[in-house]
């Protein structure tokens, strides 16, 4: 029995197989529509995530499965005092797979150690995101039909922000990635992935203003300032404006450069670039599911003919 | 120069950083061992300077390596039998330590779930980084 505590658990090899199924969903929703008859997912969601557990439950209904689950903690035992490994040994005999969404770092990992179903990281506080890395990851490959040779800005949040983290930690696996780092001086990426890249021996530049690099970049991935990443309301409203797309540095860009966030956005990126051909978060939302569906397939071993 | 006898079948730890000897004493837990040690502070050593000592007469078996290679895997362990060192045992760090030190950060789901055991995995043994099995968080002392 397989869990998903981090993108980094499948082998790239897996991952393109994970891929191609995903591929095969897009294309033939059809085939996939009995696949889970009769199994359960529960969502199992300590803090509040309307995006990421819309997204399993739309999967798994997609496949022709039932889901059950609670959306925050006040609503299960968690208020009672109960731990995380005696709820998930409770949910094991309720369900055939579990996506656990936790404040706490390392949470779905104790729950996948107690566990008799396939338990997948829906995030853990400031920790990991595979799921959202892996719909990130899909995008790319599907949108360029490559995952290697091309040149990644990422701005805004690279700080705190542990989608890029995660996404960053991915991509180091394929050849020819190009990295660009665009944040205010408080925000800049954390040396131990600096450090990583230097050993690694791959390419990366740290800037601060987005106009500047825009003609280079294939793909900009753009992150939100998220306020409870923050000690002070201060630091937030000083640092939350720094960078927004707008339709001046798109036109800045190349024209099939694309820009993925990996949403909610504030402000981040002006409505007006939302029909741009090349904004391309919202179909990302769409890969998102599509990767999610082969997700459960293959942690729960199920193949369509 | 003071001198410390020697033991007949136990274990030196010898060139054990000076100052660090009674740290290593509680976390071999060798308070709760009853047989003699003999804690010797501050000696010469032409290597290092100052050193630290550590005899215990007791059986080799007793010794957690594992504790030891964590603490400093430079520390030289002597097995002692019939007064003489038979074997020098090698320390190796190891892949993972539980319940020697606690994760520190408060975001780790370690820090609500009391009963959770600490776990720290050896994730890069060139630089000597252990990090926390739950939520990877480094740990940055060393005992």
């Amino acid at each position: 029995m397989r869990h998903l505590m981090s993108p980094l658990d499948f082998t790239t090899q897996e991952l393109d197989r994970l891929f191609d199924l995903a591929d095969d969903i897009e294309k033939n929703p059809g085939r996939y529509t009995h696949a889970c008859e009769g199994k359960k997912l529960a969502t199992c969601f300590y803090e509040p995530s309307t995006r990421t557990r819309l997204s399993f439950e739309a999967a798994m209904l997609n496949l022709g499965g039932s889901v059950i689950g609670f959306s925050d903690a006040s609503s299960s035992s968690a208020s009672k005092g109960e731990s995380v490994s005696d709820t998930i040994r409770v949910i094991s005999c309720f369900a055939d797979i579990c996506a656990m969404r936790h404040p706490k770092e390392g949470a779905p990992m104790v729950a996948a150690d107690r566990s008799s179903i396939p338990v997948i990281n829906a995030g853990d506080g400031g920790h990991q995101h595979p799921t959202q890395t892996l719909t990130d990851l899909l995008t790319i490959r599907s949108l360029k039909g490559r995952l290697s040779n091309f040149t990644i800005g990422l701005c805004g949040d690279l700080k705190f922000g542990r989608t890029v983290h995660s996404l960053i930690n991915a991509l180091v696996r394929y050849e020819g990635i190009h990295f660009i780092f665009i944040s205010p001086e408080e925000l800049k990426v954390p040396d131990y992935i600096t450090d990583m890249l230097k050993e690694k021996n791959i390419p990366y530049e740290e800037v601060i203003r987005l106009e500047s690099i825009m003609p280079r970049l294939d793909f900009l991935y753009m992150t939100r300032v998220q306020r409870e990443r923050f000690f002070n309301e201060e630091d937030y409203v000083r640092l939350k404006d720094f960078y927004i797309l707008d339709k001046t540095k798109m036109a800045l860009a190349k024209e099939d450069m694309l820009v993925l966030h990996p949403l909610p956005r504030v402000n981040e990126i002006s409505v007006e670039v939302d029909d741009d051909p090349r904004a391309a978060y919202f179909r990302q939302v769409q890969y998102g599911v599509y990767v999610r569906m082969a997700l459960i397939l293959t942690l729960l071993d199920i193949h369509v003919d | 120069m003071l001198n410390v006898g020697k033991i007949e079948e136990g274990f030196v730890l010898d060139h054990i950083k000076a100052g660090k000897s009674l740290a290593i004493y509680h976390h071999l837990q060798l308070d709760k061992l009853d047989c003699t040690v003999a804690i010797i502070k501050n000696a010469r050593s032409n290597k290092m300077g100052k050193k630290d000592i550590l005899k215990v007469e007791c059986d080799i078996d007793m010794l957690d390596l594992d504790v030891l290679a964590f603490i400093d895997h430079n520390i030289t362990v002597n097995v002692i039998k019939d007064g003489n060192i038979v074997s020098k045992k090698e320390l190796v760090l190891p892949k993972e330590i539980k319940n020697i030190i606690r994760c520190r950060n408060p975001r780790c789901i370690t820090s609500i779930e009391q009963e959770l055991p600490h776990i720290f995995v050896l994730a890069d043994e060139a630089k000597e980084i252990y990090r926390c099995k739950y939520c990877e968080e480094k740990y940055r002392e060393r005992l």
